[in-house]
């Protein structure tokens, strides 16, 4: 199979993936360069086209000029909630992730097989059963419509993920090396930041991106569990589209798709080959 | 750590339990949290779902009451038509792009990092991103056939996204679109896995690489290929962002999909026991791909070790 084949089938089979290639890159090249159109070049031919003057003015309208429902300060604030809900959550649910995906491999205790099966069930119940519960809990500890609320949310739904990702990585530490440290006298703390953080840099940053990545994508919760002025960035794109149904302006929301969709992308770019780990470690349960 | 020797000379004083609280602490709560919302939130849904609820939770017993006006209700039966078709559809076209393109990329091709990268990037980009981009795209007065026109073929059609008939399929354009690339990253790892020796063998036995791949290859992948099935049939379950920004379940209630029932049900009408039944409903779905997955896996471990 990797012999070389000769020289048609290899021209067909470069010709194949770049055209798929092509197909895949057309989206996002669709929205760069309308991105770069006014509204009423689009409105006189398609979304698909050449920009005839770079209409750099999109993406400061976007960013903090254009309204949704009737406040007009752009994207900005919501770019800001994202990140305020994203970066916290993301920090929480890894190092607790951490320390409990530690705890149920090394460390080990009485239940612990029981409890991390339990909690690696998040991974597939649907978030339709828990929307409820959700905002019954929050409405109780005062935390509805608050970006409080979706760390919460977003801490405790990603310790499944986080757990599961740190106990496989950790399961292959010689348990020798903790039994080791426990006869000298180390502490489960000490052995965490002594033995198990120095060892994590790999899997900390497949979970980080991971983290990272899910949260600021997520929609379904911050859509039910905020409004107005408290929405997460991919909430707001939604209410934006909606708001601006009748005059269309699809410079500016090309322009605001693209800065939504930038920290994760960038986050790809750099990080691609932990976020492809992050993938396939999340397939093979 | 200072801490702890600071505590040593007192270190009799204290109870064993309590020198060790911040431990017991910081390993159970994150877990027992983790664990009792799954359970308790799991449990409380079930039970609203026999509730006669709408506007708030309240207690009583409807039986199954709910279930069979949500089983009834048009709305439910379209999305679950919708999600046969789409996830079976999705499920079975992705897969396949994702094995042609894994197996290309196999073919010791130049560029193949970047081809990767490519064909990898829609996943990290949010549904809501890509379902507002593919609505562009698929508008008819916007997108691909407007451009067409432009042109000069003036009776193109591609209007797919307000045929109530075919508007599913732009759903399953836009879903194969984001995450064939995730099941083309597996298969490449799979492919990567094949034993070389046996290839060897079979090249020496003059196998060409069409027989190489249908006899050898190719069946070795199916483990795989079960996982990536049920994987995108998990995401194929739970669709909502995707469709919320292509169609909202639109045109009329063409693309409505069990996600979109729920949260219609829950939120928008207020009918918190219907809501939940529909809900349950697609645990229900969902537990019929996993359960028959996780008995095979199982049965494979079982016999991987006793093997």
């Amino acid at each position: 199979m990797r012999e070389r084949g000769f020289a048609p089938t290899r021209i067909l089979i470069y010709l194949i993936v770049l055209l798929v290639a092509a197909a895949w890159l057309a989206p996002l090249a669709v929205v760069v360069l309308n991105s770069l159109r006014t509204n009423e070049e689009i409105a006189q031919g398609s979304m698909i086209g050449w920009p005839q003057h770079l209409a750099w003015s999109n993406y400061a309208a976007a960013w903090s000029g254009f309204c949704v429902a009737e406040t007009c300060a752009g994207i900005r604030p919501y770019m800001l909630n994202s990140a305020l809900v994203t970066i916290p959550a993301t920090i929480f649910s890894t190092l607790l992730g951490a320390v409990a995906g530690y705890a149920v491999s090394l460390w080990r205790f009485r239940g612990d097989n029981w409890i991390y099966g339990i909690v690696t069930l998040g991974l597939f119940l649907p978030q339709q059963m828990r929307l409820l519960p959700w905002t019954i809990v929050l409405r109780d500890i005062g935390l509805i419509n608050t970006l409080a609320g979706l760390v919460l949310i977003h801490t405790i739904q990603g310790l499944s993920f986080t757990t599961l990702f740190c106990r496989n990585y950790y399961v292959a530490i010689p348990h020798e090396l903790i039994r080791a440290a426990r006869i000298d006298g180390a502490g489960f703390f000490r052995i965490f930041w002594r033995i198990i953080l120095p060892l994590s840099p790999p899997i900390l940053i497949v979970t980080v991106i991971w983290q990272f990545t899910h949260i600021w994508n997520e929609f379904l919760y911050g859509v039910t569990f905020t409004s107005g002025q408290q929405q997460p960035v991919t909430a707001a794109l939604i209410a934006l589209s909606a708001a601006v149904a009748d005059i269309p302006q699809h410079g500016v929301q090309s322009a605001a798709v693209i800065i939504a969709a930038l920290p994760t992308l960038l986050i790809y770019v750099l990080g691609g080959r932990y976020f492809v780990r992050g993938l396939t470690a999340g397939a093979v349960k | 750590m200072s801490n702890a020797a600071a505590m040593r000379p007192g270190r009799s004083a204290l109870p064993e339990w309590v020198r060790r609280l911040p431990e017991y602490l910081m390993i159970w709560v994150p877990l027992l949290l983790s664990a009792a919302h799954l359970i308790s939130f799991s449990l409380w849904t079930i039970w609203i779902s026999f509730t006669p609820s709408t506007l708030v939770p309240v207690t009583g017993w409807v039986g199954l009451r709910n279930y069979s006006a949500v089983a009834a209700s048009r709305n439910w039966q379209i999305a679950f038509d919708n999600l046969l078709l789409f996830g079976i559809s999705f499920v079975v076209l992705s897969a396949a792009t994702g094995l042609v393109l894994a197996i290309l990329l196999d073919q010791r091709i130049r560029g193949e990092n970047v081809l990767r990268s490519i064909f990898l990037y829609p996943l990290a980009v949010s549904f809501v991103v890509t379902g507002t981009v593919w609505s562009w795209l698929l508008n008819p007065g916007l997108g691909i056939q407007k451009l067409v026109h432009d042109l000069g073929w003036s009776s193109f059609r591609f209007d797919w996204l307000i045929d109530r008939d075919m508007a599913i399929w732009t759903i399953v354009i836009a879903a194969i679109w984001q995450s064939s690339g995730f099941a083309m990253a597996l298969f490449l790892a799979g492919l990567r896995s094949v034993d070389g020796d046996i290839v060897k063998a079979a090249q020496i036995d003059g196998a060409g690489p069409v027989r190489m791949y249908r006899r050898i290859i190719l069946p070795s992948l199916w483990p795989i290929t079960i996982t990536v099935i049920v994987i995108q049939l998990q995401f194929a379950i739970s669709t909502f962002d995707l469709v919320r920004a292509l169609t909202n379940g639109g045109p009329g209630i063409a693309t409505q999909l069990p996600a979109l029932v729920v949260y219609d049900l829950m939120f928008q009408r207020s009918l918190l026991g219907r809501g939940a039944a529909a809900a349950v409903l697609m645990l229900l779905i969902l537990l019929a791909v996993l359960l028959p997955y996780a008995a095979w896996r199982y049965h494979q471990r079982r016999r991987a070790t006793h093997a």
